[in-house]
């Protein structure tokens, strides 16, 4: 399939992670320096020159495992800690949030509007740090040089690639099912109604022709859409007005995010046979993991600022809910154990992972602000 | 009718890797094989399944690290079976009336861009000796004369969008688009004589019905619609009605 589709994979699903770490940390009320740094240290490590650099090389897609451990270890690049079940969760809506918008672009050269969007929005986040804007903004420029010039067909087949990517993906998002986005079967619900993609005439005309190209008939007919025409295209710049919505934070403190674990026995078994049959691309994944983390420059927490627990659910008796319920078949499990069980493992890789060993904080009070935030915690 | 899955027992590995595996019956003269392609290569087997009867694995030589490697477009043409690749080229097979002796005996060239679909039929008599269409993800379509040597006839230069189906019929060449149109063009002079606006999301599929005329077209905007095809009394020009 494509082979360039993994650096747009990567940034949309970032982009999704920070808009829901940014709307809980906001819920979650963690002081404003706290939650800055929180977003600046991630967002730092996502656009590390290094880290995309890797990013950047023509690969193939790897395992939705795989991509997790990427995830899972950005998400920790901070003095921020997740439990497993709200980092499932954060994952799911990640996924979710990205398939949706993969699905509904009008054109599949739209995903890098949609991608766009997305660096728009983080560039926010982070407008008082000069220095980090400066690595997003490089980003930027690379994302137009190589895809700006890219053919539809190209565009297609990254498409189509995506979309394999999220088969048999039906998580509910109460957010979507609440907007009618989606059936309560997992599925998206696909709109026959608004602008017609940039490009594409309004269905509902046949026009026929002589030899000489001139028209001498016309039929209409009635679409069962109700289109109208495109306004106008989206921007491709550094800067503009995308037009297209996809991509851009639809989380607000009024729209707090959850989750139902869909159960229909067909999605399980296919998630089942996904984690359970060996993988032959076992050891590139390891190898492409090692790469890309050994280019991921982690801050480990250290110094005067003590780590804090952020929780994906409205209670701390919800997550631990929610880890209990969470279908055995759904649950991702960290790379590593993989790696014991394969035949094929990454010493490399073995090695970089150790380093990043998380170790617990203990909850000790050393300030009366920190019993404040253990308190809020359970709140 | 045959249903193609991702997980696959038989040699060479059709591995979860093998994603956009394109399946199709080509029905010879004294024989029926299914003939699958992939991004490692094109397989044909026997009509019941039973038998791999010729593997050919597809030469990357040329391509780029960046660039995807695959078969795409399969179609059989009196004893040949055609089938298309990413970097343009056709494959033409020669197939014996049985037997596994089946020989690469030409490899088009016409095409720039990975080929999207073949479509064949019958020569239609001495006016029209076209009897395949290639058509690629830049929208050009390629009109060809099979034989010991293929012949090409005329090109149709595309518009920018990919041309993911195309039919032949009657000497009519139908295609659909990536901007959701479906153009009609006269196979002999390549002029186009019909334009649908009919989908407002990129064609996915095409399908005609040879003894009626009629025309399927497929998209992402979750439409199907059905097109008679049809000839002008007065002029022979060919025309398009909607069914549905």
């Amino acid at each position: 399939m494509s082979m360039r589709t993994l650096p747009l994979l990567f940034l949309n699903l970032g982009g999704e992670m920070l808009y829901i770490l940014d709307q809980r940390l906001r819920a979650q009320h963690i002081p404003g320096d706290k939650a800055r740094k929180v977003l600046n240290d991630i967002i730092s490590t996502m656009f590390n020159r290094k880290f995309m650099e890797e990013l950047f090389k023509p690969q193939e897609l790897y395992s939705k495992k795989a991509l997790r451990t990427i995830y899972e270890r950005l998400a920790h690049a901070s003095i921020m800690k997740l439990n497993q079940a709200s980092m499932d969760k954060l994952y799911d809506l990640m996924t979710m949030a990205f398939k949706y918008q993969v699905l509904l672009c009008p054109r599949p050269k739209d995903v890098l509007l949609v991608t766009f969007n997305h660096l728009d929005t983080i560039k926010g986040f982070i407008r008082d740090s000069p220095t980090i804007l400066q690595q997003v903004d490089e980003t930027f420029r690379q994302l137009i040089e190589i895809y700006g010039g890219l053919s539809a067909g190209e565009f297609q087949l990254i498409r189509q690639t995506l979309l394999i990517f999220f088969q048999d993906l039906h998580i509910r998002v109460s957010m979507f099912l609440k907007d009618k986005v989606q059936n309560n079967n997992g599925r998206f619900v696909l709109p026959v109604s608004g602008p017609v993609p940039w490009g594409t005439e309004l269905p509902g005309l046949i026009r026929m022709f002589n030899n000489k190209g001139e028209e001498v008939k016309r039929i209409e007919f009635k679409h069962g859409g109700n289109y109208v025409r495109a306004p106008k295209e989206g921007s491709f710049e550094l800067y503009g007005d995308r037009v297209l919505k996809l991509g851009t934070n639809m989380y607000s403190l009024n729209r707090p995010v959850e989750t139902h674990m869909s159960g229909s026995s067909k999605n399980l078994a296919s998630w089942t046979q996904e984690s359970i049959a060996p993988n032959p691309l076992a050891k590139e994944e390891l190898n492409f993991l090692a790469r890309l983390m050994g280019g991921m420059e982690i801050k480990k927490p250290s110094g005067p600022e003590p780590g804090f627990r952020l929780n994906l659910f409205t209670s701390d008796e919800e997550e631990e809910q929610a880890a209990l319920t969470r279908p055995e078949e759904l649950s991702h499990e960290v790379i590593n154990i993989q790696a014991t069980q394969d035949q094929q493992r990454s010493e490399e890789l073995a090695r970089i992972m150790g380093e990043f060993e998380i170790t617990e904080q203990p909850r000790l009070s050393t300030s009366k602000g920190d019993d404040l935030l253990a308190m809020m915690d359970e709140l | 009718m045959v249903a193609a899955d991702l997980e696959g027992p038989y040699e060479p590995a059709v591995s979860r890797a093998d994603l956009g595996l394109r399946v199709h019956w080509c029905v010879l003269p004294f024989r029926v094989l299914l003939v699958l392609a992939s991004h490692r290569g094109i397989q044909m087997y026997e009509s019941d399944g039973s038998t791999m009867v010729y593997w050919h694995a597809l030469d990357s030589g040329d391509a780029t690290p960046v660039q995807a490697v695959f078969a795409r477009g399969i179609a059989a043409s009196g004893h040949f079976i055609c089938v298309g690749t990413w970097s343009g080229r056709v494959l033409v097979f020669d197939i014996p009336a049985k037997g596994p002796n089946i020989v690469l005996s030409e490899e088009l060239a016409g095409h720039q861009t990975p080929i999207t679909d073949i479509a064949t039929e019958p020569a239609q008599g001495q006016d029209c000796v076209a009897d395949m269409v290639t058509a690629d993800d830049s929208g050009l379509l390629c009109v060809w004369q099979s034989g010991p040597e293929f012949t090409l006839l005329t090109r149709i230069p595309g518009f920018g969008v990919p041309c993911p189906s195309v039919q032949l019929w009657q000497g009519i060449i139908a295609a659909g688009y990536g901007n959701g149109q479906v153009h009609l063009y006269e196979a002999t002079t390549g002029n186009l004589h019909v334009q649908i606006n009919a989908h407002a999301r990129a064609i996915s599929a095409l399908d005609l019905a040879p003894e009626v005329g009629k025309l399927l077209s497929a998209a992402e905007d979750t439409f199907v619609h059905i097109w008679k095809l049809s000839r002008s009394p007065e002029s022979s020009y060919i025309e398009a009605a909607p069914l549905l």
